[in-house]
């Protein structure tokens, strides 16, 4: 792992404002986001530890982890939100500690808290997005009927975005995100508070987006969610536990997943492991066990201890086995909040 | 794909602080209590005081001096300017928690242009509350010289605009609405009780007993002196204010533009530095 402590001192936003440095210059065009040595500290709390990460062009890329594992800090670092501390990042090319300008005019940003003026209509709110990022006139007028179009919010154009409920108005924040049509669109946690039905709309979105050329990374708890991404990066305790499309890191974990349900998970995780050498994990009252040929030890597992299953299940690992097998502990984001 | 840099979208500094401005504006008018808060209070200010303590006021030599009215009317206006910079930066502190702000700190555009915005915003919406105010001073038995009217409002503007920006600079780390308050009772609400606008500022007399001399300095060195006592002096130049400090009317405008002018700049040095809100 490389550990660089370079430049340490934030860019100062507002006094240059465009750059005529090139590029980084080892950095591929094909590369969105890249990471080296990435560290981020709250006073003496470590959130971000050593991050080694490559993002390419065209992916939806997921950043998944429990609430505190470090990814609305990679977030706010990758969204020019606060400044970098240890170790060296590049966003769309640019330096992320010295072209944050360059950085921004090229970026969507979508935040968890809505940025959205609830006293302004839905259409000023994008207009004013629209602005900020220097379009105007008839161009910016022509953009934002286009995209509230295609967001099905042609309807509500007028309406204050106080009187939209959750799910519209994260239409409208995305929308707005993508007024300048951004090449990499960052999103925090865009499915909270979303119900089932404009969760899957968000999702139509993001991969129609997704064909349309634009790099979509996102930071979720949800682990069902990160599984829709190209490739995922999981983040435990400000590291990286794992990275990878998600078949691949399932398939990581090896074979078959196999959950036990009991009366008494504690005794028979020990059972199993004393008369199988099985690794049998024991959570929240189930038995989890990763095996290949996992249909054989079902059968050998029932017999070896009658009545004391309640039901088995076989399964293909999922992301929370990744996780399990990585960290050694159970993911707790999913059931916080949702 | 889209190309790297293909499409550099940067945005005029000046027209997004327009942007920002307006947007004040539009909220301004959709939130009626703000309205009311700011006008209404001054006005009652004003006219409670004015008719409680006229009977006790006096002023000036002869019968020039003026009413306790009169003399309050400047007093109140710049009342009203400082309660709109207050609703001004506690709404600095809204954007942040709303997250609205969070959206403007990721554009393409340089932190002044943000501040101006801001502080635009809120001078303008004061201009135009005081102007209503000014409709008042009608029913004064003043002789306001309406030729003056540009300068009285390029001064109201311009103390607005210092204002405004200081708010900003005490608003802008702030993360509650309830710390902004502790400001507003120990530091703006005592600048203004200071300025000469509530009660005159009383003369150095050589000889003069010791707290009236604190006073007298404390009020000179308080830049809303000057501004109160320019917009006296502009709205009724003919009445008599002998027996308090009465600063030149050159140095009002000197002091209030340099007043406008090291409030913005601290304004904008404070916008560069990240709040702790920002990492919530």
């Amino acid at each position: 792992m490389i550990t660089q402590a370079t430049n340490t001192k934030p860019a100062q936003p507002g006094v240059r404002r465009t750059t005529s440095l090139p590029p980084s210059a080892h950095v591929p065009d094909s590369v969105a986001i890249e990471t080296r040595g990435l560290s981020f500290r709250y006073g003496q709390r470590v959130a971000l530890s050593e991050l080694d990460l490559t993002i390419s062009r065209g992916e939806i890329f997921a950043i998944l982890g429990p609430n505190g594992g470090g990814k609305t800090t990679l977030f706010r670092l990758l969204s020019t939100l606060v400044p970098m501390q240890t170790g060296t990042a590049t966003v769309l090319r640019f330096d992320l500690a010295r072209e944050r300008q360059s950085i921004r005019s090229q970026i969507g940003v979508v935040f968890q808290a809505p940025s959205l003026d609830r006293k302004l209509t839905v259409a000023e709110n994008v207009d004013l997005q629209g602005r900020l990022y220097g379009l105007g006139g008839s161009s910016l007028r022509q953009r934002r009927d286009e995209l509230l179009a295609q967001f099905g919010l042609s309807e509500r154009v007028n309406e204050l975005t106080e009187r939209l409920s959750g799910g519209l108005r994260r239409r409208v924040e995305i929308a707005k995100g993508l007024v300048h049509s951004p090449e990499l669109l960052l999103l925090d946690e865009p499915s909270t508070g979303l119900d089932p039905t404009a969760r899957n709309d968000l999702w139509r979105y993001l991969t129609e987006l997704r064909a349309a050329g634009t790099t979509i990374v996102f930071t979720t708890h949800f682990l069902d969610e990160a599984a829709v991404s190209d490739r995922l990066a999981i983040l435990s305790e400000g590291k990286l536990v794992a990275l990878g499309a998600p078949e691949e890191l399932q398939a990581s974990v090896g074979g078959d997943s196999i959950t036990i349900e009991t009366e008494d998970s504690a005794n028979l995780a020990a059972a199993i492991a004393q008369e199988f050498g099985l690794a049998a994990r024991e959570l929240e009252g189930t038995i989890r066990l990763e095996v290949p040929d996992g249909h054989r030890w079902i059968a050998r597992l029932v017999e070896a201890f009658p009545g004391r299953i309640r039901a088995i299940r076989l399964g293909k690992p999922t992301l929370e086995d990744v996780f399990i097998a990585r960290t050694g502990h159970r993911f707790a984001g999913e059931r916080r909040d949702s | 794909m889209a190309s790297t840099g293909s499409r550099p979208a940067i945005a005029s500094p000046l027209a997004v602080a327009w942007s920002l401005a307006w947007r004040e504006i539009v909220r301004f008018f959709r939130q009626r209590n703000r309205i009311i808060g700011s006008i209404g209070t001054p006005l009652v200010f004003w006219l409670l005081f004015g008719a409680g303590l006229s009977g006790s006021f006096r002023m000036g030599t002869g019968t020039g001096g003026p009413s306790f009215l009169e003399f309050f009317f400047p007093g109140s206006l710049l009342l009203l300017v400082l309660f709109t910079a207050i609703f001004s930066s506690i709404s600095i502190i809204e954007d942040r928690r709303e997250g609205f702000l969070q959206g403007v700190l990721v554009a393409p555009i340089p932190r002044w242009s943000m501040v101006l915005g801001k502080v635009l915003g809120g001078t303008l919406i004061a201009v135009f509350q005081g102007l209503i105010f000014l409709l008042l001073a009608l029913t004064l038995p003043i002789e306001f010289p309406w030729r003056w009217l540009p300068a009285l409002v390029g001064l109201i503007s311009l103390a607005a605009l210092g204002l405004t920006s200081l708010g900003f600079v005490f608003a802008w780390r702030l993360d509650s609405t309830q710390g902004f308050h502790a400001i507003m009772n120990l530091v703006l609400m005592p600048m203004w009780l200071l300025s000469g606008g509530f009660f005159p500022v009383p003369a150095a007399a050589a000889g003069g007993r010791w707290p009236e001399q604190a006073l007298h300095f404390a009020m000179r060195a308080n830049p809303l002196t000057y501004s109160v006592s320019g917009v006296r002096q502009l709205l009724s130049p003919g009445l008599d204010y002998t027996g308090s400090y009465v600063p030149e009317l050159t140095w009002c405008w000197i002091v209030t533009l340099a007043f406008a002018g090291i409030c913005f700049a601290a304004a904008v040095a404070v916008s560069r530095q990240p709040a702790p809100g920002d990492s919530l």
